[in-house]
C-alpha cells in the first residue's frame, strides 16, 4: 500500500518536473513543453523495451547479463546498416547498405517501411544469434564468471566498432540513417508519428513477454530462477531454458537498439558506453522492479525522467561549478541509487506481482514427498548396525 | 548420573528450522556434567538441525537454551566457544586448504594463551595426526578427516562437546577408533553430547539417549534401557 | 588448448584418471605459460619487461580481488574503479590539484609536494618521497572507504544473506558511484604525477627500461611478500584463510567473522591503492580506466584460481606479459589490448574454470 503510494508520487513528481522545467524554460510555452515530451517519450519506450528484455534474463530467468551494451549496440548498427543507402563517399565506409533494394514491393510506397521491417528482424536476430554464441559458451558459468564475461563481450564488440573502420565507420560512426514512414509526413508531425510507433511496439513486447511469461515455458523459465535443482529434478532441461530466455532477451535488446538507431538517425561507437548501455538499463530494471514488465517501463521511465532533468538544469543559469559537474553528479546519483534500492526496497518501485510460482511450489512438494517416502523407512542405520 | 544437579546443557522446547519451515518443534534435551548423551533417529529427523540451532547457526524460534544454568539462545557460536562448549559438524568439518597444525591453531583462536601447550596435549591424543603436522587438511582420509576435526573442537579443552555423527561414512576401523577417542575425551572430564547414525555403538558408549523423530521428542531415557527397548530395537536398531 | 580435450574427454572417467588428467592440463599450462614468457625474452625483452611491470600491478589487482572474494565469497566490480580512486587521492594528497571551473585546476594552498624536497627525485626514479608519503595516505584513506562501504553496504546485504548477483549489482553501483566521484572532483582529463620525460636505465645486457618500472616491480614484489607473510605467518591471515575455506566452522572455531572481513578489506585497500597508484605512475590517470580494469584483474584472478593468493600474483604477471606482448608483435592493434585479457578469461573459463592454483 504504502509502496505503491510512493511509487505514485515519484512518478507524479517526474512528470512535473519533465512538464515544468520545459515550461520555466521557455518562459511558458506549451509547444516548447510538447516538442521536449515527445523526444522524452519515445526515447522512454525504446529504452524500456530494452529493460524488459533484460527484465527477460535477469528478472525472469535470472542470468545475470552485464554487457547490455552488446546486444544494444548490435541491434542499433545492424538497423543502421540494413535500412541505409550503401557507402557513397570515400569518407564513409560500413558494410551493408540495402535500403533500395529491400524496397522491393511496388506498391504502398514499401520503402518506408518495408526496409524497416528487415532493418528490425536483422537486429533481433544478430543479437539473438550473439546470444546464442555466448549462451553455448558461458551460460553454464557461475552467475559471476557469466557477468564478467559478458563485461568482457560487450568490451571486444565496442573495440571492435571503433578499431575497424571499413564496418560501421570506426569513431565517426553512421549518420543520416532513415526512419520509418518519414516520407509520409512532415517533419513538425513526424515526431508524433515515430512517438507512436514506438509506443505501439512497446506495447507489443509488452504483452508479447507478459503472454509468454504466464504460458507453461513462462512458468518453467519463473521456476529456475527461483531453484534451478527442482526444475532439473522434474526432468526440465535446464540449460534449454536458460539458453532460450538469454535469448529471447537479446532479441528484444536487439530491437529497442534498432528503434534507438532510427530515433537518433546517427550511432556511434562513443554513443554505447558501458555506462549509458549497461548501467543505466540495469538502474531502470533495479529501480522499477525486477520479474515485473510493468516495473521495468516505470522504472525507465524514471530514470530517464531524472536523465532529462538534469539535461534541462543545464539550460538554466546556475553556477559554472554546478553546470560543469551536473552530468557526474547525475551518474553519482544513479550509482547510488542501484545501491540504496537494492539495501532499502530490493523489491523495486512496482514489486513482482505475487504469481511467483505455483509450479515450483508443486513441484517442490512433490519432490517432498517422494523424499518423505525414502525417509518414512527410517533404518538407514540397520544395514550399519547390522554389521 | 546425578539427577539433582544442575544440567551442564539445557535446552528445553526449542523450535527452529530454515526459511519459514519449522523443523524442530519444542525439543527438549540435557546434558549433565561429565555424561555422554546420545542423540538417535531417522535421517532428516532434526538432529543436525538441533545441533546447529543450539550452536547459533540457526536462529531459534522458540525455547531456551542454557549452559551450566546461563542462558544461551540464539548466542553467536564465536561467543559459545568462549564459554566452553565446542562443536564439530557433521560435514565440512574440517579447513581442506589449512595445514594439520594450522587448523588446530584455528581452532585455538579462542584462547588467551598456552595454544603450543594444549596443541601437544590434543596431539598426544591423536598421534597419527602428529606424524605429519604440514599436510593439508583437504589431502587427509576420511578418518583422519574426522579425527582431525575433533582434535580442532578439542583445542579450546571444552566443558561439553557437540558431535554431529563422528562415525558417519567411516571404515569399521576407523568407527572403532572413533569412539575409543570419545570414551576417553570423556573420561579426562568432558561432556559429550552426540548424534550418531550407529545406534547400537553411540548408545552403548553412552549414558543416556533421546531419539528423535519429526522434529520432536520422541524416547529417552538411560541408554540401556534404550537399547533394550521394543520401539528402538524394531525401529533403530533393524531387529 | 590440450587442456580442453584432457578434461572433458576424462569427465567420464574414473576418478585416478581425471586427476592425472587433471595434473596433465595444468602441466601443459605451465608448460604453454613457460615457453611464451622465454619466447618473448629471446625476442621481446622490452615488452617483456614492460608486460612484467603491467603484470605486476595486475597482480596486486587481482591479489585484492582474489582476497575479497575468497573470504566475503563475491566478485568485487567495484574493484578497477576503487583502484583509480585510491590513484587519484594519491594524486590530491601529493599535488592538492582539483577541477575548478571550465576545466582549469584549483589548486590547495598546501600539498605533500610543498614538504621540503618532496619532489627531488629519488635515484633515478621521477619521482620524490612526496609521492611515496601520498600513497601510504591514500591507501590509508582507500582501507578506510572500503571499510564504510562494507559497513553501510555489504554488511546488510549479507546478514540479508542476499545472492552472489545482488553482490554483484550493487558493487557495480558503488563502481559507477566511484568513478562519478572521480570526474566530480578531478574532472575528466588526464593526470600524471609526475610531468616530463622520464629516466631510463640499461638492464645488464638487456633492453633499455624507464627507472620507474623497476620501481613499478620492486614494489610488487615487496607487497606481495608481506601479504604472504600476513596470510600464512600470522594469526590474522590464517583467520582469513579459514574463513575462506569455510565460514560457519570458522565461527565455530571461535572466530569473529566480522573482524576477519574488516582485515580483508584493510589489506586489500592497501593493495588497490599500491596498485592503482603503480598504475596512474607507469601511464596515467584517467577515469575510465578503472572499469576497463576489471577485465585484465578479473582474468588475472580467474586464470591464476580464484581465491589463491599466488595464483592472483602469477596470473597478472601473465595476462601483462602476454598482452603487452601480443600487441607489440603487431598482429593486434594497440586498441585490443583488453580484448585480450578477454581472451585470456574466455579460454580459462571454458577450458580450465579452477585455473591454475584454483580448489
Ligand atoms: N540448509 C537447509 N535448508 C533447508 N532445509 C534443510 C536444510 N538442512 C536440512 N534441512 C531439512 O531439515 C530437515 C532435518 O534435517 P537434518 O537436521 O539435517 O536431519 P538429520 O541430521 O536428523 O538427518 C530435513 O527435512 C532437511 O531436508
Ligand atoms: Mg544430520
Amino acid at each position: 500500500m504504502n509502496g505503491s503510494k510512493s511509487t505514485t508520487m515519484i512518478v507524479a513528481a517526474v512528470t512535473a518536473a519533465m512538464i515544468l522545467l520545459p515550461l520555466l524554460h521557455s518562459g511558458g510555452s506549451v509547444s516548447a513543453v510538447v516538442n521536449f515530451l515527445a523526444p522524452f517519450v519515445t526515447t522512454v519506450a525504446v529504452l524500456a523495451v530494452i529493460a524488459i528484455g533484460l527484465n527477460v534474463q535477469w528478472g525472469y530467468t535470472g542470468i545475470f547479463n552485464f554487457g547490455v551494451v552488446a546486444f544494444f549496440m548490435v541491434g542499433a548498427f545492424v538497423a543502421a546498416i540494413v535500412t541505409k543507402q550503401p557507402a557513397d563517399s570515400e569518407f564513409v565506409q560500413y558494410v551493408g547498405g540495402f535500403g533500395d533494394r529491400l524496397a522491393f514491393l511496388p506498391v504502398l510506397d514499401s520503402q518506408e517501411w518495408l526496409p524497416f521491417v528487415f532493418g528490425v528482424l536483422a537486429a533481433a536476430l544478430a543479437a539473438a544469434l550473439l546470444a546464442l554464441l555466448l549462451a553455448l559458451a558461458a551460460l553454464r558459468l557461475r552467475e559471476d564468471y557469466l557477468a564478467i564475461t559478458t563485461i568482457g563481450v560487450a568490451e571486444v564488440l565496442r573495440r571492435v566498432t571503433i578499431e575497424e573502420a571499413w564496418l560501421v565507420n570506426g569513431t565517426r560512426g553512421l549518420t543520416g540513417i532513415p526512419r520509418p514512414f518519414a516520407g509520409w509526413f512532415d517533419a513538425g508531425v513526424y515526431k508524433f508519428v515515430f512517438l507512436l510507433l514506438a509506443l505501439a511496439v512497446l506495447a507489443v513486447v509488452y504483452l508479447l513477454v507478459e503472454r509468454g511469461i504466464s504460458s507453461p515455458w513462462g512458468r518453467v523459465l519463473r521456476a529456475l530462477r527461483e531453484d534451478e535443482d527442482v526444475v532439473a529434478a522434474s526432468g526440465k532441461n535446464v540449460f534449454a531454458f536458460k539458453v532460450e530466455g538469454f535469448v529471447l532477451g537479446a532479441a528484444l535488446m536487439g530491437v529497442g537498439g534498432a528503434f534507438y538507431a532510427f530515433q537518433q538517425g546517427t550511432v556511434s561507437p562513443e554513443t554505447f558506453t558501458h555506462f549509458f548501455g549497461t548501467f543505466i538499463i540495469w538502474a531502470m530494471l533495479v529501480l522499477g522492479g525486477s520479474g515485473n514488465n510493468a516495473g521495468a517501463i516505470v522504472g525507465t521511465y524514471v530514470i530517464w525522467g531524472f536523465w532529462s532533468i538534469t539535461l534541462q538544469l543545464q539550460g538554466f543559469d546556475l553556477p559554472v561549478f554546478v553546470v560543469d559537474r551536473i552530468s557526474f553528479f547525475r551518474d553519482f546519483l544513479i550509482g547510488a541509487l542501484i545501491v540504496v534500492v537494492l539495501l532499502a526496497r530490493p523489491q523495486g518501485l512496482v514489486p513482482e506481482r505475487a504469481r511467483v510460482s505455483r509450479w515450483l511450489e508443486r513441484r517442490v512438494r512433490e519432490l517432498q514427498q517422494q523424499g518423505a517416502k525414502r525417509e518414512a523407512t527410517p533404518v538407514e542405520s540397520a544395514p550399519r548396525t547390522a554389521e | 548420573m546425578t539427577a539433582a544437579a544442575m544440567p551442564l546443557l539445557d535446552v528445553a522446547g526449542l523450535t527452529a528450522g530454515y526459511g519459514g519451515v519449522d523443523i524442530l518443534r519444542g525439543v527438549s534435551i540435557r546434558v549433565y556434567p561429565g555424561e555422554i548423551v546420545s542423540i538417535i533417529g531417522p535421517n532428516g529427523a532434526g538432529k543436525s538441525t538441533l545441533m546447529k540451532a543450539i550452536f547459533g547457526l540457526l536462529p531459534v524460534r522458540a525455547g531456551q537454551v542454557r549452559l551450566a544454568g546461563q542462558e544461551i539462545t540464539n548466542q553467536p557460536p564465536e561467543r559459545l566457544v568462549r564459554r566452553g562448549m565446542c562443536y564439530v559438524p557433521q560435514t565440512d568439518n574440517v579447513f581442506p586448504s589449512l595445514t594439520i597444525r594450522e587448523n588446530l591453531e584455528i581452532g585455538g583462536f579462542a584462547r588467551d594463551g598456552g595454544r603450543g601447550e594444549r596443541m601437544g596435549q590434543v596431539l598426544r591424543l591423536f598421534p597419527a595426526l602428529a606424524e605429519r603436522p604440514g599436510e593439508r587438511a583437504g589431502r587427509l582420509s576420511g578418518g583422519q578427516r574426522q579425527l582431525l576435526a575433533i582434535a580442532r573442537a578439542l583445542m579450546l579443552d571444552p566443558q561439553l562437546l557437540l558431535l554431529d555423527e563422528p562415525s558417519a561414512s567411516l571404515s569399521p576401523k576407523m568407527v572403532e577408533m572413533v569412539f575409543e577417542k570419545v570414551a576417553e575425551i570423556n573420561a579426562a572430564g568432558t561432556a559429550i553430547l552426540m548424534v550418531e547414525q550407529n545406534a547400537r555403538h553411540a548408545l552403548t558408549l553412552s549414558h543416556r539417549g533421546y531419539v528423535l523423530a519429526a522434529g520432536e521428542n520422541r524416547l529417552e531415557g538411560e541408554a540401556r534401557q534404550l537399547l533394550d527397548s521394543d520401539e528402538v530395537r524394531r525401529l533403530y536398531l533393524g531387529e | 588448448m590440450s587442456t580442453g580435450t584432457v578434461s572433458s574427454t576424462v569427465n567420464v572417467a574414473p576418478a585416478g584418471l581425471r586427476r592425472l588428467g587433471d595434473a596433465a592440463g595444468s602441466v601443459a599450462l605451465f608448460v604453454a605459460i613457460g615457453a611464451f614468457v622465454a619466447w618473448s625474452a629471446l625476442t621481446h625483452p622490452s615488452q617483456l619487461v614492460v608486460g612484467l611491470v603491467v603484470g605486476s600491478v595486475l597482480a596486486l589487482g587481482a591479489l585484492g580481488l582474489t582476497l575479497i572474494y575468497g573470504v566475503l565469497k563475491f566478485a568485487h566490480f567495484a574493484h578497477g574503479d576503487a583502484m583509480m580512486l585510491a590513484a587519484y587521492l594519491a594524486f590530491f594528497v601529493l599535488s592538492g590539484n582539483l577541477v575548478g571551473t571550465r576545466g582549469t585546476d584549483v589548486r590547495l594552498p598546501w600539498s605533500f609536494a610543498d614538504l621540503p624536497g618532496a619532489t627531488t627525485p629519488i635515484w633515478r626514479f621521477s619521482f620524490g618521497y612526496g609521492l611515496v608519503l601520498a600513497v601510504l595516505v591514500a591507501g590509508a584513506v582507500a582501507a578506510l572507504l572500503l571499510l564504510l562501504v562494507d559497513r553501510w553496504v555489504y554488511r546488510p546485504l549479507r546478514q540479508r544473506r542476499a545472492g552472489v548477483a545482488i553482490f554483484a549489482i550493487v558493487s557495480l553501483g558503488v563502481a559507477i558511484a566511484m568513478r562519478s566521484l572521480i570526474l566530480m572532483i578531478w574532472g575528466p582529463t588526464p593526470r600524471f604525477y609526475v610531468a616530463g620525460i622520464r629516466p631510463t636505465v640499461q638492464i645488464l645486457g638487456g633492453p633499455r627500461v624507464v627507472t620507474d618500472q623497476l620501481f613499478i616491480i620492486a614494489m610488487a614484489v615487496v607487497l606481495a611478500a608481506a601479504v604472504y607473510v600476513l596470510l600464512y605467518r600470522t594469526t590474522a591471515g590464517r583467520a582469513m584463510r579459514a574463513m575462506a575455506d569455510n565460514p560457519d566452522l570458522a565461527r565455530v572455531s571461535g572466530i569473529n567473522t566480522e573482524a576477519v572481513v574488516r582485515t580483508t578489506w584493510i589489506v586489500s585497500g592497501g593493495l588497490i591503492a599500491v596498485a592503482g597508484s603503480l598504475l596512474a605512475l607507469q601511464s596515467q590517470l584517467k577515469p575510465e580506466l578503472g572499469f576497463l580494469l576489471l577485465l585484465p584483474v578479473f582474468a588475472a584472478a580467474i586464470l591464476g584460481g580464484i581465491g589463491s593468493p599466488h595464483g592472483a600474483l602469477l596470473g597478472g604477471l601473465v595476462v601483462g606479459v602476454v598482452q603487452e606482448v601480443a600487441v607489440s608483435v603487431g598482429i593486434l592493434s594497440p586498441g585490443y589490448k583488453f580484448a585480450i585479457a578477454f581472451v585470456i578469461l574466455i579460454l580459462v573459463i571454458l577450458v580450465r574454470p579452477r585455473g591454475l592454483f584454483g580448489a
